[in-house]
């Protein structure tokens, strides 16, 4: 029995690669393969659909496009979190369990919801189509979940550090700068990386606030699809390089992206 | 932890108050101007009280969505956490494994999620995709863009594909901040796996868990973008879920009043299932 025990995670991950390889696979393949033959590899293996992608400026500057509002609503996300997490832990205050919950309910609304009044919303303020309209757009989900995982990170940090530095005559800005904010550096990179994910993974808002300028990767795809309908080569190409940027990142916080699905409260 | 009570905190909180404020109350406002009234473009608007409200409640279209909708996260909810539960309990405990484990695992986690409904678009083709190919070479008459049943099929194994790692990731957590001396004792009282996993992994598991079924209750409830791109709603309507339902009417046909009326009473039923959890969750929490 406990021989077999590591079967079910290969077995799981298998299950998991599956689809991926078969993407990477038709991303090799030229569009005509892929609708005339049935293979478990390329027959003729081509880079021709990566190249339209790296070469064609309507593909890459989608990458270009999604990588900079995503950077710009994690920055935005963690920097307006973090001193609103630490209020949270500490302190009460007038109205902060109906706040907290009113930030949570935020995380909770189905985007669906919000795709038609945030179009109109963005439209009147002149903003639509610009990458600081989907940055701030996302800040709706990424900020209650970057103030909910900061918050479980900061209360487990003792209070007594915070007491230690006042005796020692620190004033408050410069404990929180020079010695809480080091002190939790691995929250913040674990807060970071959910808010780059959270972002990155979604479209409906995204596709919604933008048409051209700051058109998100993923956007250029789903056009793809209805238009020429069958370019299915290119597709599964640039689907293939959109997993990438997480593929890098995971990497980086492997053993502590469990403890930030639980919010910091494991 | 004991917190000082200090109102200034709330010069803390105005910036995430203010951002999230600036995404939420407008857009949410103009969803209940449109919920209450009859417009016909212009700025020009009728008042129609709870109408369009009552239009939805007895709609039998609303009420099918919404049964689809709690079918299906039943169903994922069912069969994710105890699977995730199952995994985390046989993954590796230390050593080169861990590692491999937790970044292969994560990564359906980290996939644009149209992308995750193209991959699965092409994967499940009858024709051209390897699950399609398969199931048919074996016989079954598999086809879900035309057959209802295997079109839940493949949402439902898409979404297990995509999200049961974050249940096994929480799950895992959970089990590694037992402390070994637990386990010792248990061997020594011969205690039986059943028994183990019963009082000693399963109450140390509740709080991720609690958690685990918050995430995967809201954000099934709120799916759209990978059945959206898999199955377009179909065949006819039976993969249309709430929100691709609501984007229908919505930006489709243009009825705003009811589509607007039908946000709202989505977004309380999130709302309240969400309440009951949280509250739960932070009786956890006191209780520690």
């Amino acid at each position: 029995m406990k021989k077999f025990k590591w079967l079910v995670p290969t077995v799981y991950i298998l299950f998991l690669m599956l689809p991926i390889y078969w993407l990477l696979n038709m991303s090799f393949k030229t569009t005509t393969e892929i609708i005339n033959t049935y293979s478990l590899w390329p027959q003729k293996f081509t880079f021709e659909n990566y190249i339209t992608i790296f070469t064609d400026s309507t593909w890459y500057t989608g990458y270009l496009n999604s990588i900079y509002y995503v950077v710009m609503n994690t920055i935005l996300s963690v920097a307006a979190a973090l001193p609103a997490a630490y209020a949270f832990s500490r302190y009460k205050f007038l109205g902060d369990k109906h706040l907290f919950f009113w930030l949570l309910t935020n995380r909770m609304a189905p985007p669906a919801v919000f795709a038609l009044p945030f179009f109109q919303f963005y439209s009147s303020i002149n903003l639509f189509d610009t990458h600081v309209a989907v940055a701030l757009s996302h800040c709706l989900f990424n900020i209650p979940l970057a103030v909910w995982i900061l918050e479980g990170f900061i209360s487990a940090v003792p209070k007594e550090l915070d007491e230690t530095a006042y005796v020692d005559g620190y004033s408050f800005w410069r404990f929180f700068i020079r010695i809480f904010i080091p002190t939790i550096v691995a929250g913040i990179g674990i807060t970071m990386f959910f808010c780059f994910m959270f972002s990155w993974v979604e479209l409906l808002l995204a596709k919604t606030l933008t048409a051209v300028a700051a058109k998100p990767i993923a956007a250029t795809m789903t056009r793809t699809v209805s238009t020429s309908g069958y370019e299915l080569g290119l597709l599964a190409a640039a689907g293939s390089l959109t997993i990438i940027p997480g593929a890098i990142v995971i990497y980086f916080v492997r053993n502590y992206i469990a403890k930030g699905f639980a919010l910091g409260r494991v | 932890m004991n917190k000082t009570i200090n109102q200034k905190a709330w010069f803390f909180v105005i910036p995430v108050f203010i951002l999230v404020a600036f995404n939420a109350v407008v857009p949410l406002m103009t969803v209940v101007n449109y919920a209450f009234q009859e417009t016909f473009g212009n700025n020009v608007f009728m008042w129609e009280g709870t109408r369009w409200f009552k239009q939805i409640l007895r709609s039998e279209r609303f009420h099918a969505a919404l049964g689809r909708q709690f079918l299906f996260t039943g169903i994922i909810l069912l069969i994710q956490i105890p699977l995730g539960i199952a995994i985390a309990l046989s993954m590796p405990k230390k050593g080169i494994g861990v590692p491999i484990c937790l970044v292969l695992m994560s990564m359906p986690l980290l996939i644009p999620w149209n992308v995750v409904g193209a991959m699965w678009n092409i994967f499940a083709l009858p024709e051209i995709g390897f699950l399609g190919h398969t199931l048919n070479d074996l016989g079954f008459d598999y086809n879900f863009t035309q057959q209802i049943g295997d079109a839940w099929f493949t949402t439902i194994l898409m979404d297990v594909w995509h999200w049961t790692s974050l249940v096994v990731l929480l799950s895992y957590a959970g089990l590694q901040s037992i402390q070994p001396a637990y386990y010792q004792a248990a061997e020594i009282d011969g205690a039986s796996k059943w028994a183990i996993f019963r009082h000693i992994e399963l109450p140390k598991m509740k709080k991720v868990l609690t958690i685990a079924i918050l995430l995967r209750f809201m954000d099934s409830f709120m799916i759209y973008t990978e059945p959206f791109v898999l199955t377009g709603g179909g065949p006819g309507n039976a993969t249309a879920f709430l929100s691709i339902d609501l984007v229908k009417m919505a930006l489709g046909q243009f009825d705003l009043g009811p589509a607007a009326a039908m946000s709202l009473i989505y977004f309380f039923i999130v709302l309240l299932v969400c309440w009951i959890f949280y509250n739960l969750m932070m009786r956890n929490e006191e209780q520690k």
